[in-house]
């Protein structure tokens, strides 16, 4: 009765009522939101490496390198000779090498060339169908499999490069041969294929079309390269700073300079490169697991010093982008948290005034009988009624807002939250706080109608 | 019944109120009267338990309420004691007949509805009873606090100038439903009041002048 009472209350004054409702949902719908994004995308990057110790790829910059080849949401930083990778991959360190070959994409969904260990690093297994072994035959990941309502035997073309948009390889089909397992992971959005399927697919192309289309198309960093190449006196400049840093700290210099060093290098042979082609095949990178975990930490210098070659730690990346936008997800919990410090004043306020106007309501209340502590409590329930209300909105709302979040970010990122999860930990403190901000905006005025004088407050009516 | 003896309070050193003895039985009326400032409302409050007495004592039936604890005193306010004040104050966002309900909870732990309702039907409010009580005229809303005081069959019915602010017809409606309920429900009733208009009605009577 004392509750249904304090739930008439708040709404028989909508207004004060809405204002601190809204304050309060935004606040929880914020952070609730933020909760959920940081947990599952920390948890999506960690399980995609899972099992990759160092990526072998084109210099350039290392997150960039993580970004493109672990996590499919970047450009690749160049291509490598497979050849020289190969000598790193047959290393008595190494446990497993999975190299990676990107190119086209189907329908903005990547088509990767590699091997079947891929399949086995995710956990995957082969749902439907086979692997891939013959070349242009496919494994395509299961998300993919239901968003294009694809089946085991379909063909397709492949489009060149990322964008959906874009020059389509119309000599070769890719056959479906298998569907993968979901596994929550990038691989669900992935189309499998050997690595040869991608040269083949790539050298009879670059003949067809003649060498200008070719250069362009097989190291589609290069385009951009070209730029920097025209203004060609700056660039060798920049070169020069880079030796000077690569005396102090070599590991400093590939994080800082990197796509210099790498450019320079390029384009000096960039005609040996277009011939080299049809022997020396080029793959993008190479997963590497150790079987000495010694590798993770002597790679990285061996393989800067002595290759055109860079070997970045997954981990670490991980770790610096975590670091970096971490800074930024709390600027954002700070203000949050201050909407939910301005909105429980607001409760404060509005409950102060209408204490005020309700001085004879609560001094007739004791006279019919209700003790000091339900007047207590009256006030108390008002404020928690309001406070729980909101944080039931704000966790509704946060959990649209990342339904809309999650439904861009997979159309962009093939990344997707799932706004179903529960962080029990988090979203409990979430409450507990919500809770206490109510308690304290009502203190002073619950304690007020605790120590009403009835006799006065209804003499002087 | 209702008795009271050798009774005073005081606000401070400077103004001390003494009342002379009271006693009322049972479906009798007693009508205090007396001039402003003479501790008219104070002795009321008194009666009704919402103030202590510096000295004497009051007892309500077999109860001297004056040795309650204040939760007591709280309870039994609620159950014995029917409030009826010049002004009329109402939880304003509950219904009527919410309000004269919510009296009987706070009282008892029980909501008396059919009760309430018959009440209400009693006092001419049949077709008030799901309005707000501020959109009813001060007369209607006098009826309701009646209906309140008297939901939980209180020993003691108090009212503090309860037609002052009421015109001729209402204030004898009022007049005549104090003087007929409290005969019905077997309560004592006391009312406070300047108001000459209740003077004829109600011969018994005590002046604190």
């Amino acid at each position: 009765m004392i509750a249904k009472l304090a739930w008439k209350n708040l709404w028989f004054k909508p207004l004060n009522t809405v204002l601190s409702l809204v304050l309060l949902t935004a606040s929880v719908a914020i952070i609730s939101l933020l909760i959920l994004l940081q947990e599952q995308f920390e948890k999506q990057f960690s399980s995609n490496i899972d099992g990759v110790d160092l990526v072998l790829g084109a210099q350039g910059s290392p997150l960039q390198l993580i970004l493109s080849s672990v996590y499919h949401v970047d450009d690749p930083t160049g291509n490598i000779d497979y050849k020289e990778a190969e000598v790193w991959m047959k290393h008595p360190f190494v446990e497993t090498a999975i190299p990676l070959a990107f190119g086209d994409n189907y329908r903005g969904f990547k088509i990767v060339g590699t091997t079947p260990d891929y399949i086995k690093k995710y956990a995957a297994t082969i749902s439907q169908g086979k692997v891939f072994e013959k070349n242009f035959e496919v494994v395509i990941g299961s998300e993919i499999a239901k968003k294009l309502n694809i089946k085991i035997g379909d063909k397709f073309f492949g489009t060149h490069g990322s964008a959906e948009e874009g020059h389509v390889h119309e000599e070769y089909a890719y056959v479906v041969v298998g569907i993968a397992s979901p596994t929550g992971k990038v691989i669900d959005n992935l189309v499998l294929c050997t690595i040869e399927s991608v040269w083949a697919m790539h050298a009879n192309h670059g003949h067809d079309h003649g060498e200008e289309v070719r250069s362009s198309d097989e190291n589609p960093p290069h385009g951009e390269e070209g730029h920097v190449h025209v203004d060609g006196d700056e660039h060798d400049h920049e070169e020069h700073v880079h030796d000077e840093n690569c005396n102090h700290d070599h590991d400093h210099e590939v994080t800082e300079n990197p796509p210099h060093g790498e450019e320079g290098h390029i384009h000096e042979d960039g005609d040996e490169h277009n011939h080299d082609h049809e022997e020396a095949k080029e793959i993008t990178a190479v997963l590497i697991k150790f079987k000495n975990k010694m590798g993770i930490i002597s790679w990285p210098r061996m393989i800067a010093q002595n290759t055109k070659m860079q070997a970045a730690m997954p981990a670490l990346e991980i770790n610096r982008l975590f670091s970096l936008f971490g800074i930024g997800l709390q600027a954002l919990q700070y203000l949050a948290y201050g909407i939910m410090l301005i909105s429980g004043i607001s409760i404060f306020i509005a409950l102060y005034n209408r204490l005020k106007e309700r001085k004879y309501e609560f001094a007739l209340l004791r006279v019919s009988g209700a003790s000091r502590i339900q007047m207590l409590g009256l006030v108390l329930i008002e404020s928690l009624l309001l406070c729980i209300v909101g944080f039931i909105f704000g966790t509704l709302f946060g959990r649209l807002a990342l339904v809309m979040i999650s439904s861009t970010t997979d159309e962009q990122f093939k990344m997707a939250f799932n706004p179903m999860t529960i962080i029990w930990e988090k979203e409990g403190i979430l409450f507990l706080v919500t809770i206490f901000v109510g308690i304290l905006a009502a203190v002073i005025p619950a304690v007020k109608a605790y120590r009403l004088n009835i006799s006065k407050t209804l003499a002087n009516a | 019944m209702i008795q009271t003896e050798s009774l005073s309070f005081s606000y401070n050193s400077n103004t001390v109120f003494s009342f002379p003895n009271i006693k009322n039985n049972v479906s009798e009326a007693l009508l205090i009267t007396g001039n402003s400032g003479k501790g008219k409302t104070t002795l009321l409050h008194l009666l009704g338990g919402l103030l202590r007495p510096k000295s004497g004592s009051i007892s309500i039936q077999d109860t001297t309420i004056s040795s309650l604890s204040e939760k007591e005193l709280d309870h039994f306010r609620g159950k014995n004691i029917g409030l009826v004040l010049q002004q009329s104050h109402f939880v304003a966002s509950l219904n009527v007949l919410e309000n004269v309900v919510l009296a009987s909870w706070l009282a008892t732990g029980k909501k008396a509805t059919d009760k309430a309702k018959s009440l209400l039907k009693q006092l001419d409010l049949e077709n008030q009873m799901y309005k707000l009580p501020s959109n009813l005229s001060v007369g209607q809303q006098q009826r309701v606090s009646i209906a309140r005081a008297l939901i939980n069959e209180p020993k003691l019915l108090l009212a503090d100038e309860p037609t002052s602010s009421l015109d001729d017809e209402n204030a004898f409606k009022v007049a005549d439903l104090l003087a007929k309920l409290s005969k019905e429900y077997k309560a004592s009733l006391i009312i406070v009041t300047h108001d000459q208009r209740l003077k004829n009605k109600f011969p018994n009577q005590l002046n604190l002048n």
